[in-house]
């Protein structure tokens, strides 16, 4: 171990020292590829297994895509290459309003969630405050993500079944005068996939934001406080501007995973995708196709998908590096030098 | 750059030779094959149903292992169960998966014999990896004529029978004696019957239950089998799904009866639907056969239910369910499954016993022996107020009428049910539902590529 530590300094020397004298550089460019050579193996794992179980799927799902491939009864229909068939009938049929109603249930459970995961975030740390049990709240507040979101759907679905318990304190307490029938209605069923994300997310939320508000510098709330900011001033001016990288970090993380939802509504609906398949989102139709393997739509609307996906994740990419402090990256890098 | 870019491209070509490579093989197993002398018999199913039948009433066994999975017979042969749940076709999944590795399986992991239910028997009745039961498994047309001939009809292709079952399950109307004799003044099962007697009648019924503030029916779903039972085509022929005119007097009827108020809006299984045959349900009956009153009626009941309930045959014969012994291609038993076939299935005396068994009381598939059953005055269902059940069930079960049936059934059943249930609802009109369904089969069978509908 000490050799190599010698002979790592070693070689820094004579890598500075190579731009004074050249003679030695032959030897120095060999001793730097034996080197690296052990940095590619420590690093060969990942992408063996990102080739394995990433790439090779990916490569085989766009190939399939061109393909009808699907299995009728115990038989297997195909692969006969039919071109862009696949993409033409995905189009044809309802898939933007999936996109739109994936994209409904993804806004209608976000939007709470951050504006709840921002106030309790700014209470919690606000030193002012001095609330008590924090931990035990934190701890609270973060439950309902442990919980499997397949069992919270079925949980969900009994609570509020026609005569499930919600159903009956509605109608005894009086304020209904009869039952309200949630997953026979469209918003009902919306409504219900929704909050189930909103509560299952904010808890995360709040933990993240209020890392962050606690990672802002307290001179910069003391100072506000002395120049006479009152709460709201503080949070607008001083704690959202601070945190606004984390902001975008849990913003990008819950589209990624707003796209991707499938458990909570594929339960809550038995597959049906609710009333007229007005909660049916993108993956739930995804797994319609895969369901009597029919890997060429399927194929083709992963393809879709990895498309959407990588169109967002650059715009939020971009637009993240472009605004910070209102300038583009460029600016900052020329304002540095 | 250039490099990663280089390895990129040379990995992305070798996914793309590896799907080449993988899509070579199509799954069409060669030739029959069945042998004699396997030590292991598989037998893959959904539920404890069969194993406990087999275990109960099979004269071969010689042992049950303690956690049931495996049965020792008096050959010597162990039985091997393999039990995988049907929620969300689990069970067809994995044994389409089975089956199709079948070929390169050992010898001792081969399924030897699989069960299947009515809706999707064709599926695997109407491939290789299914055995004629006479001519490749052994049994006689003889031993073979006591059963009722639509469970035979159902696992025929062509006239070769590849599939046996030990019950039969002809559908009656079950209903609660109390709202019976406050409706129509009378709980007799022959006057009940003469009230309903056809679905005109049936009608009438429901709107004077609705007078006194009793639903005819509990949810969507209940009468759909009475109606999808008696359509005149098949579901599919050549790739148009033809939606029969019955199917869609099941829709009228039932859009009908929810925006009148007879029933309860609920769907089958759901909670709602439970409980509307609990003791405090309004519902005056519900559509069921044999193994649903004896075992899911009766459970849901409850004890105050005994004796408040009885049957009568209804408006029209129909039947629902049941589970039907297949040989499996590349079996290396075939001798146990011929015995296990013919004792279970064409034994008379094994299978009254059953029936006769309170606490299992399946109807068998011996027209003899149901027969015997019918005419014994002693006998009689406690559950049922005394009534003698197999009695009307071995009227109708002598009906039923199951030339119709094609390898589509389950999902053209469960897709219309569920698409109609909008409309039901009142979230969509016909036509939106209409559209709904032609959506969702087409999904479900890409082959598929018309939807007819009756004028």
């Amino acid at each position: 171990m000490k050799n190599r530590v010698s002979i790592t300094a070693d070689d820094v020397m004579r890598d500075s020292g190579t731009e004074i004298s050249m003679s030695d550089t032959k030897t120095v460019k060999n001793k730097k590829v034996d080197y690296s050579k052990w940095g590619y193996i420590f690093i060969l794992p990942f992408f063996i297994t990102f080739a394995i179980f990433q790439l090779i799927p990916l490569a085989s799902t766009i190939y399939y895509s061109f393909f009808e491939y699907y299995r009728s009864g115990l038989r297997d229909i195909g692969p006969t290459f039919v071109g862009l068939d696949n993409y033409k009938t995905l189009f044809e049929t309802d898939l933007p309003k999936y996109m739109g109603n994936t994209f409904i249930l993804w806004l209608m459970g976000f939007l709470p969630q951050i504006t709840v995961s921002l106030i309790l975030a700014a209470w919690f740390t606000d030193v002012r405050l001095r609330i008590k049990g924090k931990q035990l709240f934190k701890v609270i507040i973060y439950m309902p993500n442990l919980i499997m979101a397949s069992a919270f759907s079925m949980l969900f679905f009994a609570l509020f079944s026609d005569i499930g318990p919600v159903n009956s304190f509605l109608v005894d307490s009086g304020i209904l005068s009869k039952p309200y029938r949630f997953l026979a209605e469209v918003w009902g069923t919306r409504g219900l996939v929704a909050s189930m994300n909103f509560l299952m997310w904010f808890g995360n939320t709040t933990i993240i934001l209020m890392a962050a508000v606690m990672g802002i510098n307290p001179s910069l709330f003391e100072a506000a406080e002395l120049d006479g900011c009152n709460h709201r001033e503080t949070f607008f001016y001083i704690t959202l501007p601070n945190i606004k990288p984390i902001l975008v970090y849990v913003f990008i993380t819950s589209m990624i995973g707003g796209l991707q939802m499938f458990d909570v509504p594929q339960i809550l609906t038995d597959g049906t995708g609710g009333p007229d398949r007005t909660s049916m989102t993108i993956i739930m139709y995804l797994n319609k196709h895969l369901f009597n393997k029919n890997y060429g739509m399927a194929g083709a609307l992963s393809v879709v998908l990895f498309v959407v996906c990588a169109i967002l994740c650059l715009c939020v990419y971009f637009s993240m590096n472009g605004e910070d402090n209102g300038k583009s990256k460029k600016r900052r890098d020329r304002d540095k030098l | 750059m250039k490099k990663v870019m280089k390895v990129g491209t040379a990995l992305l070509l070798g996914a793309t030779m590896v799907g080449l490579t993988g899509c070579g093989h199509k799954n069409i197993p060669a030739g029959v094959s069945v042998s004699n002398g396997g030590k292991v018999l598989n037998i893959w199913c959904w539920n404890e149903e069969f194993r406990s039948r087999f275990n109960d009433f099979y004269p071969g066994v010689a042992e049950v292992s303690s956690d049931k999975a495996t049965t020792t017979l008096k050959d010597g042969t162990v039985v091997k169960w393999t039990i995988n749940e049907n929620v969300n076709n689990n069970y067809q999944n994995k044994l389409d998966e089975a089956l199709i590795a079948q070929a390169k399986a050992a010898a001792d992991d081969k399924i030897d014999m699989f069960l299947v239910e009515a809706d999707y028997a064709l599926k695997y009745v109407d491939s290789d990896y299914t055995l004629d039961i006479q001519k490749d498994i052994g049994l006689t047309k003889e031993e073979l004529a006591d059963q009722y001939q639509y469970t035979k009809d159902i696992v025929s292709v062509d006239g070769v029978q590849k599939g046996t079952t030990w019950q039969a399950t002809p559908g009656l109307f079950a209903y609660r004696r109390s709202i019976a004799k406050a409706v129509l003044g009378t709980d007799d099962p022959d006057k009940v019957q003469e009230a309903l007697a056809n679905w005109d009648k049936f009608d009438e019924v429901a709107a004077k239950a609705h007078d006194k503030g009793y639903k005819m029916l509990s949810g969507f779903d209940d009468s759909y089998r009475t109606f999808s039972n008696n359509v005149s085509a098949p579901w599919v022929t050549g790739t148009t799904v033809n939606v029969d005119k019955n199917i869609m007097r099941w829709i009228e009827q039932t859009k009908a009866y929810t925006d009148k108020g007879y029933n309860n809006k609920t769907s089958l299984w759901d909670d709602g639907w439970a409980s509307d045959q609990g003791a405090d349900g309004d519902v005056f009956g519900f559509f069921y056969s044999t193994w649903g009153i004896n075992f899911t009626l009766l459970g849901n009941a409850g004890e105050k239910g005994f004796g408040d309930w009885a049957v009568c045959y209804g408006p029209a014969p129909y039947y629902w369910g049941g589970t039907w012994l297949c040989a499996a291609q590349g079996t290396d038993n075939a001798d146990d499954i011929k015995d296990i076939m013919e004792q279970l299935t064409c034994n008379t005396e094994i299978m009254e016993s059953m029936t006769r068994d309170q606490e299992i009381q399946d109807y068998t598939n011996t027209i003899s022996g149901m027969k015997d059953i019918a005419e014994d005055k002693n006998f009689g269902s406690d559950f049922l107020g005394g009534e003698n059940h197999v009695a009307l069930f071995s009227e109708t079960a002598e009906k039923i009428d199951m030339s119709n049936i094609s390898p589509y059934d389950q999902g053209c059943n469960e897709l219309i049910q569920r698409a109609m249930k909008d409309y039901f609802n009142g979230n969509v009109d016909l036509d939106t539902a209409k559209q709904n369904f032609e959506t969702s089969i087409k999904e479900a069978y890409p082959e598929i590529t018309d939807v007819a509908w009756p004028t």
